[in-house]
C-alpha cells in the first residue's frame, strides 16, 4: 500500500495529543472511514494520548491501517514507560481517577473502539492496543 | 463465497490480463502476429459482424427490455472495445464501458445470464467467422483460435464481473436507502423534528438512527424532537439506553427531546432494572407528545379553531 | 493561539479558531474568568463549532468555566457542537451536566436573553 503505513508520534507535551489525533483523523480519512468515525477516532486518540502525558509523562502513539480479508481497520497502539496502571480493572471503571479527571478516559475509549486491550506492569510501563473496523 | 468474488476481481486489472506494455499475448511473437491479423479481420469485417451479433442478441432473446436501436448501439460500442482489447491487451478502457453500461441496463431490469449470454455470443461469432476464413488451412485455423480463445475469455470475464460488481453496488445503495427510509426525520413545522421508529432496534440501527437524527437537527436547526417508539416492539434495557443516548446527544447541540409512545408499564420496568429514565422527557403519545413540544416551542393551541396555532408574543 | 473573545454589551463571546492544547483551554478559562469579573457579565457563550473533538479534557475544562461564571453570576452557554461530536461524546459518557447548550451562536445569544430576561423580569413577566 501506501508508504505511509504505520505512523509514530512520539507524545511528549500537551500538544503533542492535538498532533497525534490529527494524524490519526488523516489516515483514517485516506482508509474511508465515516465522518462519525472519524471522530470517534480522534477522541479515541486524545483519551490515550493524554493519559501518557497526565500519568506517564512521555511515551509514543503508533497509528497502522490492518487488513483482515476485506476489512480494513485502524490499529492505535500508546505505549509509555511510565509507572503503569496496579489495578487495571479498577482503571477501568466508569468515574475512577487518580488524578482530578473525570475517570472515563479508559472506559469511554473502550466504549468507542471495536477492539481494546491493555498490559501494564510497574517495570515496564502501560501499553493500550485498540481497533476500529471499517463498516 | 464473498471472498472468492474479490479474488476474481483483483485478479482482473492487472495480473491476469497485463496491460499493453507487458503483454503476456506479445511475449510470443507468433502469438502477437496472429492477433494483429485477426484484428484487422475484425475490423474489416465490422459491419457484417456486428450485425450478426445483434440479430443473435434478438433471437435468443437477450436484452428484450432495450429496443433494437438500443441493443445496436451497444452491441457496436462493445465490439469496437472487444477488438481493441485483443489489439492492445489491456482490458481497462473494457472495464470501465461495461461498468458504464451496466450501470444503465441495470436499472431496466437486465439481468446476469443476459449480460454473460450475449459476451458469449459474441465470443461464438466471431469464432464461426475466423472458422469460415481458415477452415482451409487447419494448422493456422488451430494457432488462430489457441490466440484468440484466451483473450476472448478474459473480455467474457471482464464484463461479467464489472456487471455483477456494479450490480452489487447498486443492490448495497438501495438497502441503504431502505435503512434510512425506515426512520425518516420529519419536521412538522419551523424547529420540530419526529422521529417515528418503527421495528425492532439492534445497535447498528441504533446508531444510524442517532446519526440521521443528529444531522437532521443541525439541518433543520431544530429545537425540539419528538421519537415515537410506539412501532417498536421490544423496549429493553439495551434500547432504552440507546434511547438515553440519543437524548443526550440531542441535548449537547441545544435540542430537546420527547419521546412518546413508552408505555408506563415498561418506563416501569426500565426503572426497576437501573436504566435513568429522569433525564427524558417521556409522553404517553405522539399527539400528546406533538403538542408539549409547540409549548415548548412557544406555540399556543387554539382548541376551539379547526387547526389554528398561532404563535405568542 | 489564544482564544479571541469578544465583549458584546452584557455577554462575552469566545469563538474557537482551531484545534486546542489542554495548556490554550485552560488559557482560555483563565481569561474567561477574568474579563466576567472585570465586566460585570450577565452571560458567556463558548462557540465551539469548529472543534472535531471533544475529550474529557475539553469538557472537563468548558464545565469549570460554566462553575466559576456561575459563582460570580453569568450563565454559560456551549454553542456549536457538531453531530459527531455529539455522538462521539456520549459514547465516552461525556456530559455537560448542568452547562447548557444551543445549536449555534444566534441561537445561544437568543437563549441568553431569554434567561437573563427571566432572572430580570421574573415579576414584571407574571
Ligand atoms: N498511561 C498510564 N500510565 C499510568 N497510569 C494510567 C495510565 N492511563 C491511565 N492510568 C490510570 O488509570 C486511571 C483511569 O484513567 P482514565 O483515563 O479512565 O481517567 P483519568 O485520566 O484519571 O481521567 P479522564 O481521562 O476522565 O480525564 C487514571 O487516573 C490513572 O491512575
Ligand atoms: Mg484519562
Amino acid at each position: 500500500m501506501t508508504p505511509k503505513d504505520e505512523i509514530h508520534v512520539p507524545i511528549n507535551s500537551d500538544s503533542d495529543i492535538v498532533t497525534a489525533r490529527q494524524q490519526g483523523r488523516t489516515m483514517a480519512l485516506e482508509a474511508g472511514f465515516g465522518d462519525t468515525d472519524l471522530t470517534v477516532i480522534s477522541t479515541a486518540i486524545s483519551e490515550v494520548a493524554r493519559n501518557i502525558v497526565e500519568h506517564a509523562l512521555s511515551g509514543e502513539i503508533i497509528l497502522r491501517i490492518e487488513h483482515n480479508g476485506s476489512k480494513a481497520g485502524l490499529v492505535i497502539t500508546a505505549r509509555d514507560d511510565g509507572p503503569g496502571i496496579p489495578d487495571i480493572a479498577l482503571a477501568m471503571q466508569d468515574g475512577y481517577s487518580t488524578g482530578k479527571g473525570l475517570g472515563l478516559g479508559l472506559p469511554g475509549t473502550k466504549r468507542l473502539m471495536d477492539e481494546f486491550d491493555i498490559v501494564s506492569d510497574p517495570e515496564i510501563g502501560t501499553t493500550v492496543i485498540m481497533k476500529k473496523w471499517r463498516n | 463465497m464473498n471472498g472468492k468474488k474479490k479474488e476474481v476481481r483483483r485478479r482482473i486489472p492487472g495480473e491476469e490480463f497485463p496491460a499493453a506494455g507487458q503483454n503476456a499475448l506479445a511475449v510470443e511473437e507468433p502469438t502477437a502476429e496472429l492477433l494483429t491479423e485477426l484484428v484487422a479481420h475484425l475490423r474489416e469485417n465490422r459491419t457484417q459482424l456486428r450485425e450478426e451479433w445483434a440479430r443473435r442478441i434478438t433471437e435468443s432473446q437477450f436484452l428484450t427490455a432495450m429496443t433494437k436501436e438500443e441493443v445496436f448501439k451497444e452491441a457496436t460500442a462493445v465490439y469496437d472495445n472487444y477488438v481493441a482489447v485483443l489489439e492492445t491487451g489491456s482490458v481497462e478502457a473494457l472495464q470501465a464501458y461495461a461498468l458504464d453500461l451496466s450501470e444503465r441496463i441495470i436499472p431496466r431490469g437486465v439481468e446476469t445470464r443476459e449480460v454473460l449470454g450475449i459476451v458469449l455470443l459474441l465470443r461464438d461469432v466471431l469464432a464461426r467467422s475466423l472458422f469460415k476464413k481458415y477452415q482451409g488451412d487447419f494448422a493456422l485455423l488451430n494457432r488462430v483460435l489457441d490466440a484468440y480463445e484466451p483473450a476472448a475469455n478474459r473480455i467474457a470475464n471482464t464484463v461479467a464481473v464489472s456487471f455483477v460488481r456494479e450490480r452489487e453496488r447498486i443492490i448495497r445503495q438501495q438497502q441503504e436507502a431502505i435503512r434510512e427510509l425506515s426512520t425518516p426525520v420529519l419536521q412538522v413545522r419551523e424547529r420540530l423534528l419526529i422521529l417515528p421508529i418503527i421495528g425492532v432496534i439492534d445497535p447498528q440501527r441504533a446508531r444510524q438512527v442517532t446519526e440521521q437524527l443528529l444531522r437532521g437537527i443541525r439541518a433543520n436547526r431544530a429545537r425540539v424532537v419528538v421519537i415515537d417508539i410506539t412501532g417498536v416492539p421490544a423496549v429493553d434495557a439495551t434500547v432504552a439506553n440507546h434511547l438515553v443516548q440519543t437524548v443526550d446527544a440531542s441535548r449537547l447541540m441545544g435540542a430537546t427531546v420527547i419521546v412518546t409512545g413508552l408505555s408506563s408499564e415498561i418506563a416501569q420496568t426500565l426503572v426497576t432494572i437501573g436504566v435513568d429514565l429522569t433525564k427524558m422527557k417521556t409522553v404517553g403519545d405522539l399527539q400528546g407528545g406533538i403538542e408539549e413540544a409547540e409549548r415548548l416551542l412557544g406555540y399556543k393551541i387554539c382548541s376551539s379553531a379547526d387547526q389554528g396555532f398561532a404563535k405568542m408574543a | 493561539m489564544r482564544v479571541p473573545i469578544l465583549k458584546q454589551g452584557k455577554y462575552l463571546i469566545a469563538s474557537i479558531q482551531s484545534a486546542l492544547s489542554d495548556y490554550e483551554l485552560l488559557q482560555l478559562r483563565d481569561d474567561l474568568a477574568a474579563q466576567v469579573g472585570k465586566y460585570r457579565t450577565r452571560g458567556v457563550i463558548v462557540d465551539v463549532t469548529v472543534l472535531d473533538v471533544m475529550d474529557s479534557f475539553a469538557v472537563r475544562t468548558l464545565r469549570a468555566i460554566a462553575q466559576i461564571a456561575r459563582m460570580r453570576g453569568a450563565e454559560t452557554i456551549i454553542v456549536g457542537i457538531q453531530p459527531e461530536v455529539a455522538f462521539a461524546m456520549v459514547q465516552l459518557g461525556l456530559t455537560l451536566g448542568q452547562v447548557e447548550t444551543a445549536l449555534d451562536l444566534e441561537e445561544g445569544l437568543a437563549l441568553l436573553d431569554d434567561r437573563t430576561r427571566q432572572d430580570g423580569n421574573r415579576d414584571a413577566e407574571r
